[in-house]
C-alpha cells in the first residue's frame, strides 16, 4: 500500500472516531458565531507567524553564540553559557515569561510586550538550540579538524569549508524539530497579553461561548504551520545525506 | 631528507609521552617508525608533521628547524602532506572536491588548473572512476588512497603517514601499501608509522624503534627487525613476527 494512502486512511479513521465521540455528546455546534470573528482569528494567526519567524531567527543566533560559549576554553565564558542553558532549560517557559515580562522588563523599562515576547521566546528556544549546535559540533571526529589543519587551512577556512557543512547536516533534523516547538510555544505568549493566535481563540470563545468551534480551528491553524515545516525538514534531511 | 631530533619532550596533562627522544637519520628517503602502542610513534609523527608543538626539544629537516608558533607551522604544513589512519576525507564532498580543496583554497589554483593537475595522478592510481563519489560510497582502501593522493597533489616535500592501513582489511591494506610502494619507487620522501613489518622491510631506508618515549634502536630494516641486539626491541619482534 502506498504511504500517502495509508496516511490518509489513518487520518480519516481518526477524524471519524472524533466525530463519533462528538455525536454522542449531543453538542450544539455554533460555527456561525465563530465565523463572525474570523477576522480576529486570522489576525491572530498572522501575529503568530510573524512572532515565530522573528523568534526563529533570533533564537538561532542566540543558540550559535551560546554554543560558542559552551565550547570556549575560557572558564568564565563557558560558565556564562552553561548557566544560561541550564537555567532556561530547567524552568517552564510560562515562568520565564511571567518573570521576564512582569519583573525584569518593567524594571528595565521595556514596555512593548511584542518585543519582550519575541526576546523571551528567543532566549528560551536559544538554550535548546545551543545544546543542539554543541552536539552537532561534537559529533565531528577530531581527525576532521586534524585533516583540515594538515592541509594548511586557516581556522576560519576549516570552520567554513569543513566543520560548518558537516555540523549543519548533523543538526538539521533537531533544528527543524525545535522550529516546530517554537511555533507551538509561541501560544504561551498569550499569558502576557500578546494578541497572537491562541489569545484570539480564547477571546472568541469568551465572546461566543463556543469552545470547540473556537479551539478546533486553532489546532488546525497550528497544524497548517507545523506540518509543512516537518515535510520540508524531511526533504532537506534526504538531500543532505552523505550517500548520493 | 636529513632529520635531526634532539631532546624531544612531549606531555599531555601529567603523562610524558616523549621523554628526551633523539634521532639522527643521515640522508634517507624513507623513514619507518615502529614500536608498541602508546610508545610515542604517533605523537612523534604529529610533531614532525607540524601538527603539535613539543614541550621541549628541537626537530630539523635538512638543517631547517621546525618553528613553534602556529602561523609558521601552518606555512610548514602547506609544504608537507599528512595522512591519518581514518576519517581523512571530508564526507560532505566528493572525492574530486576533496582533492581540489587544498589546491584551490590553500595553494591558490583556479578550479580548472586544479582539475588539470589531478587528472593524471587519478588515472595513474586507478582512481579516476571513483572521483565523483562521496567517501561514504568508497571502500576503506579507496578512501585511504584518495587521502594519500590529496596529500600528494600539492607537491609536498615529504609525506607523513600515520598507520594508514591499520583500519583496513588485508586486501585493502595490500592495495594501499602497493600505492605507497609505488611512491617510494618514484622517489617520494616519507615518514611512515606502521605495524606492517614485511612492508617496512621493503620500503624503509631507515627503521626507528620508538618505545617508552625514546628511540631505542635505529638502522637499516633488516638489522632492526631481524637482528636487533636491544632486548626490548628483540622481544617485540619475536612476539609479533610470524
Amino acid at each position: 500500500m502506498p504511504r500517502w494512502l495509508a496516511h490518509t486512511i489513518v487520518v480519516v479513521l481518526f477524524a471519524a472516531l472524533i466525530a463519533l465521540a462528538f455525536s454522542r455528546v449531543n453538542y450544539a455546534w455554533n460555527w456561525a458565531g465563530v465565523w463572525e470573528y474570523r477576522q480576529k482569528l486570522l489576525q491572530g494567526f498572522g501575529v503568530t507567524v510573524a512572532l515565530s519567524l522573528t523568534s526563529l531567527i533570533v533564537s538561532t543566533l542566540i543558540g550559535m553564540l551560546a554554543a560558542l560559549l559552551l565550547g570556549s576554553k575560557n572558564v568564565f565564558l563557558e560558565a556564562v553559557g552553561r548557566v544560561y542553558v541550564e537555567l532556561i532549560r530547567g524552568t517552564p517557559l510560562l515562568v520565564q515569561l511571567l518573570i521576564g515580562f512582569y519583573v525584569v522588563a518593567s524594571a528595565v523599562g521595556l514596555e512593548n510586550r511584542y518585543v519582550v515576547g519575541v526576546l523571551l521566546l528567543s532566549l528560551f528556544s536559544g538554550a535548546y538550540m545551543a545544546e543542539i549546535f554543541r552536539g552537532g559540533l561534537a559529533a565531528i571526529p577530531q581527525t576532521q579538524r586534524d585533516s583540515a589543519r594538515a592541509i594548511g587551512l586557516t581556522p576560519w577556512q576549516s570552520f567554513r569549508l569543513v566543520i560548518l557543512p558537516q555540523a549543519i547536516r548533523h543538526v538539521l533534523p533537531a533544528v527543524a524539530g525545535q522550529f516546530v516547538s517554537l511555533i507551538k510555544d509561541s501560544s504561551l505568549l498569550s499569558v502576557i497579553a500578546v494578541s497572537e493566535f491562541t489569545l484570539a481563540a480564547q477571546e472568541v470563545n469568551s465572546f461566543t461561548y463556543s469552545t470547540l468551534e473556537s479551539y478546533l480551528p486553532l489546532a488546525a491553524g497550528y497544524l497548517l504551520l507545523t506540518l509543512p515545516l516537518s515535510a520540508v525538514s524531511r526533504i532537506l534531511e534526504r538531500r543532505y545525506r552523505y550517500e548520493a | 631528507m636529513n632529520l635531526e631530533i634532539s631532546g624531544l619532550v612531549q606531555r599531555f596533562g601529567t603523562t610524558t609521552v616523549l621523554d628526551g627522544l633523539e634521532l639522527r637519520t643521515g640522508a634517507v628517503r624513507s623513514l619507518v617508525l615502529v614500536g608498541p602502542s602508546g610508545g610515542g610513534k604517533s605523537t612523534l609523527l604529529r610533531i614532525l608533521a607540524g601538527l603539535d608543538v613539543p614541550v621541549a626539544g628541537s626537530v630539523a629537516f635538512d638543517g631547517v628547524t621546525l618553528a613553534r608558533d602556529e602561523p609558521s607551522l601552518r606555512a610548514y604544513r602547506r609544504t608537507v602532506g599528512t595522512v591519518f589512519q581514518a576519517y581523512n576525507l571530508f564526507p560532505h564532498l566528493t572525492a574530486m572536491d576533496n582533492l581540489l580543496l587544498p589546491l584551490v583554497h590553500v595553494h591558490g589554483l583556479s578550479e580548472s588548473e586544479a582539475r588539470a593537475r589531478v587528472r593524471e595522478p587519478l588515472e595513474r592510481f586507478h582512481l579516476a572512476e571513483h572521483a565523483h563519489k562521496r567517501p561514504a560510497e568508497l571502500s576503506g582502501g579507496q578512501k585511504q588512497r584518495i587521502a594519500i593522493l590529496r596529500a600528494l597533489i600539492v607537491q609536498p616535500k615529504r609525506l607523513f603517514l600515520d598507520e594508514p592501513t591499520s583500519a583496513l582489511d588485508p586486501e585493502m591494506t595490500a592495495e594501499v601499501l602497493e600505492m605507497i610502494g609505488e611512491l617510494k619507487d618514484l622517489g617520494t620522501q616519507f615518514v611512515l608509522v606502521t605495524h606492517e613489518m614485511g612492508f617496512a622491510r621493503r620500503v624503509a631506508d631507515l627503521v626507528a624503534f620508538v618505545g617508552d618515549g625514546r628511540v631505542l634502536a635505529h638502522g637499516p630494516p633488516g638489522e632492526i627487525i631481524d637482528r636487533c641486539e636491544v632486548p626490548r626491541v628483540r622481544s617485540f619482534f619475536a612476539r609479533i613476527l610470524p
